[in-house]
């Protein structure tokens, strides 16, 4: 006797623990293959680009927060980069130093949240998510001993920073740089030879280099793909030329690659910092810039490595108090495009932590 | 450092290869005529020397008379970037050629530009609104689009 059977579609989210915000997935099963997937975005769309077509450039810093709002401070970087470079304002050296090492906490800050959230998708149920939220609450006292905030920080302004940094930021970063590497140890002690994780993530969710770069991936993700492709190396912004670290890059581009690229990018992050530390010098904070910043008539793109990836900002000024047009370069966007051909074939199960391997803010995906 | 190469150079070599495709260039911009822009992406692509295999980003602006693309291209093989950007005369049933057959990232990225500025991507295998819904009225990005009151 034959038994008649018929692919199943299924709405996975809007509202599901999986997807990390509001975004759905729908996906058709034969059994419990997943033979067909449909992405739906949306259902965060405030419509930043145009908001800011309708404010200073200064006001947007905060409309940035609001993106990638588990690593704001990348945000605010991207964009006040993109306003120097358009209205050509030269940013103090110190100011530079507290930017990296702020863009470099908030680094730590979005892996540890990435790896938390990635185990818990793998049904290790909030205990390893507690461990990483222990640290990342430390990076955000050490962000509201800079500027009052903890999630929607808005500490960068065009050409430097807004205040200066308090006495006791400093002791109090010497004190979490010290301790982190410990914390990573015990993260990895606790994850990277578990043989549930190994078995689950080993070979699933593949990208290769040549398919990551035609699909225009950036951040962890390529990098787990085998491409060294980083643009704080590739196109050293800030200070970062003067720095010492190194790109990590994963072989096989699966899910367990770009865990464990995030985690030692948490490493070189620290590496960074303590030099930083050693090296800030005293002096502004801030360039002198007129209430009202007017950049001249033409356009410009300035990228950081968030992250997620290549955040870029598109700006065109009419000569203006406000840009005539600003666009995000999106990475959690732009990364998604591949989910239909990295989910063919592989099982509900399997959705879950390929898709929570990726790494996506769904405030950035619908701006 | 990221290298821009001179639109003036890029613009001589697409010339000798696709002649009357370049309109002008200028700084690390060149811009194309809208009809070649697949064949111009395809040079750029597969060219040795240039290798623009990763597009950073595509988007658009309304400058009211015209909209621009504009084309964001990175080679991370040669770390060398360029801009390509093209107009788009008109108001209604503007159309573009798709690069989806170049680089697979232009996927969400051109429907973003459809849903929020109105240009059609010939040639795109999936060309749906992507973060408003099918039937939303208007297209927000451009200058003329006022909103509604809720």
């Amino acid at each position: 006797m034959t038994v008649k059977t018929e692919p199943v579609t299924i709405n996975l989210g809007p509202q599901h623990p999986s997807t990390h915000g509001v975004f759905r997935l729908r996906v058709t099963f034969d059994g419990e293959v997943i033979v067909d997937v449909e992405p739906v975005l949306g259902y965060l769309h405030r419509g930043s680009e145009k908001l800011a077509e309708g404010r200073t450039y200064v006001q947007i810093v905060t409309l940035t927060d609001r993106m990638d709002y588990i690593a704001s401070m990348s945000n605010n970087l991207a964009y006040v980069r993109a306003v120097e470079k358009i209205a050509g304002i030269e940013v103090p050296e110190r100011a530079q130093y507290i930017r990296v090492i702020s863009a470099e906490l908030q680094r730590i800050a979005s892996h540890l949240m990435a790896t938390g959230f990635l185990l818990n998708d793998l049904g290790a149920l909030a205990t390893p998510l507690m461990y990483c939220f222990r640290e990342r609450e430390r990076i955000l006292d050490l962000f509201e001993m800079l500027c009052g905030a903890r999630i929607t920080l808005s500490y960068m302004r065009p050409g430097g920073v807004f205040q200066d940094t308090p006495p006791e930021f400093w002791p109090a970063l010497e004190e979490f740089i010290g301790n982190m590497p410990t914390y990573i140890d015990e993260l990895e002690r606790l994850i990277s030879g578990n043989e549930i994780v190994l078995t689950r993530t080993r070979g699933v969710g593949l990208l290769n280099d040549v398919d990551a770069v035609d699909y225009s991936i950036s951040g962890p993700m390529l990098r787990a793909a085998g491409v060294e492709w980083d643009l704080r190396k590739a196109d050293p912004y800030e200070i970062y030329d003067r720095l010492d670290f190194d790109i990590p890059i994963g072989a096989l581009g699966d899910t367990f690659d770009r865990y464990i690229v995030r985690i030692q990018e948490m490493r070189e992050s620290i590496r960074i910092i303590r030099q930083c530390i050693d090296a800030t010098p005293s002096g502004p904070i801030r360039a002198e810039t007129p209430f009202f910043i007017r950049p001249p008539e033409g356009d410009a793109y300035a990228a950081v490595e968030s992250p997620k990836g290549e955040l870029g900002f598109y700006l065109v000024s009419d000569g203006g108090i406000s840009p005539y047009r600003c666009h995000v370069r999106a990475p959690s966007f732009i990364n998604i495009t591949p989910l239909r051909e990295m989910l063919l074939g592989w099982k509900m199960s399997d959705l879950i932590i390929i898709f929570g391997s990726i790494d996506i803010v769904l405030g950035e995906v619908d701006r | 450092m990221t290298r821009t190469l001179a639109g003036a150079d890029v613009a001589r070599r697409i010339n000798t290869d696709l002649p009357g495709a370049v309109v002008r260039s200028s700084g690390g911009d060149v811009w194309v005529e809208l009809a070649s822009i697949t064949n111009v992406a395809e040079f750029l692509r597969d060219t040795e020397g240039l290798e623009f295999s990763f597009l950073s980003s595509i988007t658009a602006v309304d400058y009211v008379e015209y909209f621009e693309l504009v084309y964001h291209l990175t080679s991370l093989t040669r770390n060398q970037s360029i801009v390509l950007k093209a107009h788009c005369y008109g108001r209604d049933d503007l159309s573009a050629p798709s690069v989806c057959g170049v680089w697979r990232g232009a996927d969400f990225q051109e429907r973003e530009v459809w849903d929020l500025f109105g240009i059609r991507f010939d040639g795109h295998p999936n060309l749906k609104r992507i973060l408003l819904w099918e039937g939303f009225p208007g297209h927000p990005l451009r200058k003329d689009f006022l909103g509604q009151d809720p």
